[in-house]
């Protein structure tokens, strides 16, 4: 790949009939390009993650994805909330997510965990009141 | 496993065509973000869950097909998702529990 690759989206707050829909296109976009299924299940693990919790906990945001030759980098950014205690959040079947949520399937407090462990690194800057933005690397090399 | 052979005697209808000639292995649960991380592609994912972000999952995770468990149904629009996405859906009068022991017991009777 001589030049990198980004797509953008804007991804809806409270809209579940499309939560997902950028992961999926992302998908799509990144088995045109040849990367290896493990890659890609990696990348779509993780952003579909990242989406789902821009749409339940942030009333929506922004998805960026950049493929380089090294490297696949996903940026999510809101303006929610924010998170106010990111290790709290981070551990296994943390949620704040509200009954109606829940009785969706979300809530299992594993999205964050997920991210982390299908991810090389993860990055979350995070600000209360202003938002959030994560940022994913997976890299394009197999382990 | 022969995900035909399978339908067959749990007794599934289709509800959106198009499963995996063969499927080779089952996640069981409704939580979406751990069947996000156990659905593993070409797997049977069994599930009283039917809302469109069941679709989504399935998708993701390339599932062989969507096994909906105690005559679940989805909506026409989420049944629509599901089509328009190549998601396999079927729907059984049997219980979580009741289709694993199908399976299992198929499954070793073809060792
Ligand atoms: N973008 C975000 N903005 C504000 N809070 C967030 C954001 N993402 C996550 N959180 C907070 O972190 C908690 C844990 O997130 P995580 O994704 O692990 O679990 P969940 O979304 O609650 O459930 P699950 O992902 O298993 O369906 C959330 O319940 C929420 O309180
Ligand atoms: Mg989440």
């Amino acid at each position: 790949m001589a030049e990198n690759v980004t797509f953008h989206f804007d991804v809806d707050g409270e809209n579940f009939t499309s939560a997902g829909e950028a992961s999926v296109l992302v998908k799509k976009k990144l088995r045109q390009l040849g990367l290896s299924p493990e890659v890609i299940r990696r990348v779509s693990i993780a952003m579909y993650e990242g989406e789902i919790n821009m749409v339940i906990h942030a009333d929506g945001g922004t998805a960026d994805v950049t493929v380089t030759d090294d490297e696949v980098i996903i940026v999510l950014a809101d303006r929610g909330p924010g998170i106010p205690d990111i290790s709290l959040a981070m551990q296994e079947g943390y949620s704040t997510a509200r009954d109606n949520i829940r009785a969706l399937g979300f809530g299992a407090g594993m999205g964050l965990p997920n991210m982390k462990k299908y991810t090389d690194s993860m990055e979350i800057e995070t600000e209360l009141g202003v938002g959030t933005t994560i940022t994913m690397k997976v890299s394009c090399k197999d382990a | 496993m022969k995900t035909e052979t399978v339908l067959r005697e749990i007794g599934a209808k289709e509800l959106s065509g198009g499963a995996a000639e063969e499927f080779d292995g089952v996640y069981a649960g409704d939580l979406l973000s751990r069947a996000m991380s156990h659905v593993g592609e070409g797997n049977l994912w069994i599930t009283i869950m039917s809302n469109v972000n069941v679709v989504a999952v399935a998708s993701l995770t390339e599932a062989a097909a969507v096994v909906l468990a105690e005559d679940v149904t989805m909506t026409e629009d989420v049944l629509e998702a599901a089509r328009e996405k190549g998601v396999a859906v079927y729907t059984t009068g049997l219980t979580v529990y009741e289709i694993c022991a199908v399976i299992h017991s198929l499954s070793e009777k073809a060792l």
